[in-house]
């Protein structure tokens, strides 16, 4: 595994959007990471089953949706994007009707770019079904066995960046959520996610190098995002979403130690910190993504984004067409403007990343720790640290410690005396946790009794 | 009654072990159970839910609420019994075959406990066929399914159809929620209540077992 001890930027006046210290570099000479930003667009179906005897009209509608993208890409002289397929789950639990999806929509992009020389790619994202009743073993078995399976039809089929939003630790950490258990978040993300994440990517990156793909990245959407949700909702502080936003870091950066190369998955915030440590490209969502869920962070996430996504929309029609297709427009409108601001030097796009940093990171803790000098900041101290559980414990401690500073600097808008009373709390358990890893887990394991299945992770 | 007033207290503070010794102290003062349920945990869980409506506290607090509310119940059930009490109301949950969220549905299960209802949690990506047989086993008042993705929350129409096909559709109510859902699909599916979220879930519950 590859381990990082140095940030992959200097200074933050380099750590810009558009731009990667190592891009990646894709068969049709797709540069993400190679100084523009390109849109990302990600859809999903419109109310239905998917089943056997659907699967043609899930073919039909995959057709419509990316032939309004590609003919929307042609008449807005897009230079190039990425469409994300992100399977369903009945579609990894047979691998071959993510397939067929992809290798529709693969064989619809070719023809396009063979007419009108958009260069574009497709991230196929199989959906982790390592969930639910039947699951035997996070590693083996028929679960495990289906998303392998999935990765490799679907490269064969012309997918070319291979992605996927994990699951491992995610029992544990939907449990820490609704309860704004720090150590046991850490437990999750630290221990379960780091683990899983390392046997999944060695994986992921194996089926890439047999395919010929590129093995691109993961999100700790399941753990950061969903706190962000609840936080939205009030159901629990923005602070405990801030601090396992950037605790989530550690976990994603696993995907690259193993040999992942980016783009990072849009939905994964922390992909920010992932880029300031090793220095692969990013997708990111922010505004464009208001069709798919609420957040706020829509400006300051665009800052160091590499592809700029939609997370998800569905195909239904609007006024200015199907949505799919109005929600690319958004997107390269966007695009457009950040790469008209590079193309007229550093200092305007310099100007345009601050601004959209700044108009979000005053209004919300969860904005503040994407700003780009706070992650760099915090990114640095995390890695001084030498093991997962370290790192996780140190992110914690770190985000903490900014938000409470930016607070009491009046940097961000002044905490109400609730969330206060748990940046206490958070910062209290995290100091009291052990820097015994050994004996940290030995205490969750007695903690999480009942809520796991160690064996699952070969911790029994 | 001063002491009920205290347990009110003590379950808003989530203070376990204080209302255990509160409860067990109002059952040797030979009060009835029924008075320390309604008046002492029940009362103290509707007053937090209030704060909780009002933003004034979050889900963790609610969530050890509930815990001491059980603790406290859990104490007082044998007597419950025996004075002939019947539970507020049961309700079984779960998201539907195809889907594997499972947050929302455990948000859900924890308001409604915190209600004083008994919930029987199926779990995820359940099939319909084992959401009618556990209707069939716990009979229920209400049903409650939760979907997370378009493309499985039809799936709820299954199960609607296939609570009908096996008789027991006119025996308990259909609560479906879920992000993509609406009040129009609800109705279009022949649910018997939308909730948007999980406070309104146990709003709605609480409605449906008192009528």
């Amino acid at each position: 595994m590859i381990s990082f001890s140095k940030l992959a930027y200097d200074n933050l006046d380099d750590f810009l959007y558009g731009k990667a210290p190592h891009p990646v570099v894709l068969k049709n000479g797709l540069s993400i990471g190679g100084g523009t930003l390109y849109p990302e667009i990600n859809f999903t179906l419109p109310t239905m089953l998917i089943e056997e005897h659907t699967m043609p009209e899930v073919i039909k509608i995959y057709k419509e949706i990316i032939t309004g993208i590609c003919e929307r890409a042609r008449e807005l002289y897009v230079p190039g994007f990425v469409a994300e397929i992100e399977t369903l789950p009945p579609m990894t639990f047979h691998p071959e009707w993510g397939e067929e999806v992809t290798r529709t929509v693969v064989e619809i992009i070719r023809e396009h770019a063979e007419k009108y020389g958009i260069k574009a790619a497709v991230r196929i994202t199989p959906n982790d079904i390592r969930e639910g009743r039947d699951l035997v073993h996070m590693w083996h078995g028929s679960h495990w066995d289906n998303i392998l399976e999935t990765f490799t039809r679907c490269a064969e089929a012309g997918a070319e960046l291979l992605a996927i939003e994990s699951v491992g630790g995610k029992e544990i950490h939907d449990k820490a959520v609704m309860t704004c258990d720090i150590e046991k978040s850490i437990f999750a993300l630290g221990i379960l996610g780091c683990r899983d994440m390392a046997k999944l990517w060695s994986e992921i990156v194996q089926i890439s190098e047999k395919t010929g793909t590129v093995a691109a990245g993961d999100t700790a959407c399941g753990f950061a995002n969903t706190a962000m949700v609840l936080a939205d909702k009030k159901y629990i502080p923005r602070v405990f979403a801030a601090v396992v936003r950037a605790l989530s870091s550690v976990r994603s950066l696993v995907a690259v130690e193993c040999g992942a190369k980016g783009p990072h998955k849009d939905c994964g915030y922390e992909g920010v910190y992932v880029k300031a440590i090793s220095g692969i490209p990013i997708a990111m969502e922010g505004r464009c993504a208001a069709c798919a869920h609420l957040s706020p962070v829509g400006n300051v996430a665009i800052s160091v984004a590499d592809l700029w996504s939609n997370e998800s929309v569905q195909h239904i029609r609007l006024l200015g067409g199907m949505a799919p297709t109005v929600s690319f427009e958004q997107l390269v409108f966007d695009c457009r403007l950040m790469n008209e601001a590079s193309s007229q030097g550093l200092d305007k796009a310099r100007m345009l990343r601050d601004l959209n940093a700044d108009s979000d990171s005053y209004l919300d803790p969860q904005a503040y720790v994407l700003r780009p000098d706070v992650v760099l900041k915090i990114a640095e101290g995390i890695i001084m640290e030498d093991t997962h559980y370290h790192r996780t414990k140190k992110a914690a401690e770190l985000a903490i410690a900014a938000i409470r500073k930016a607070h009491d600097d009046g940097e961000i808008k002044a905490l109400e005396d609730k969330e206060l009373n748990y940046l206490d709390l958070l910062e209290e358990t995290v100091a009291d946790m052990p820097s015994d890893e050994s004996k940290f887990i030995e205490h969750m394991l007695e903690e999480c009794e009942g809520e796991f299945d160690p064996g699952k992770y070969d911790m029994d | 009654m001063a002491i009920l007033e205290d347990i009110s207290q003590a379950v808003q503070k989530g203070r376990s072990k204080e209302v255990v010794a509160l409860v067990q102290q109002a059952i040797d003062e030979g009060m009835e159970a029924k008075d320390i349920i309604d008046a002492g945990l029940l009362k103290g869980m509707g007053e937090l839910g209030v704060r909780f409506k009002n933003n004034e506290v979050y889900v963790p607090e609610v969530l050890m609420a509930a815990k001491a509310l059980g603790r406290g119940t859990e104490l007082i059930k044998g007597k419950l019994v025996e004075e002939g009490v019947k539970p507020v109301g049961k309700v079984v949950i779960a998201t539907v075959r195809g889907d594997l969220h499972d947050i929302g549905k455990s948000l859900v299960r924890m308001m409604m406990e915190g209600s004083g209802l008994e919930v029987v949690d199926l779990g995820v990506d359940v099939p319909e066929d084992v959401i009618v047989a556990a209707v069939n086993e716990h009979k229920p008042q209400i049903l409650a399914l939760s979907s997370l993705l378009t493309t499985t929350m039809e799936q709820q129409s299954v199960v609607i159809e296939a609570l009908k096909a096996a008789g027991l559709r006119d025996q308990v109510k259909v609560m479906v929620g879920g992000a993509p859902l609406t009040q129009d699909y609800s109705d279009k599916i022949g649910a018997d209540a939308y909730a948007p979220d999980a406070y309104s879930a146990a709003e709605v519950a609480k409605a449906f077992v008192s009528e």
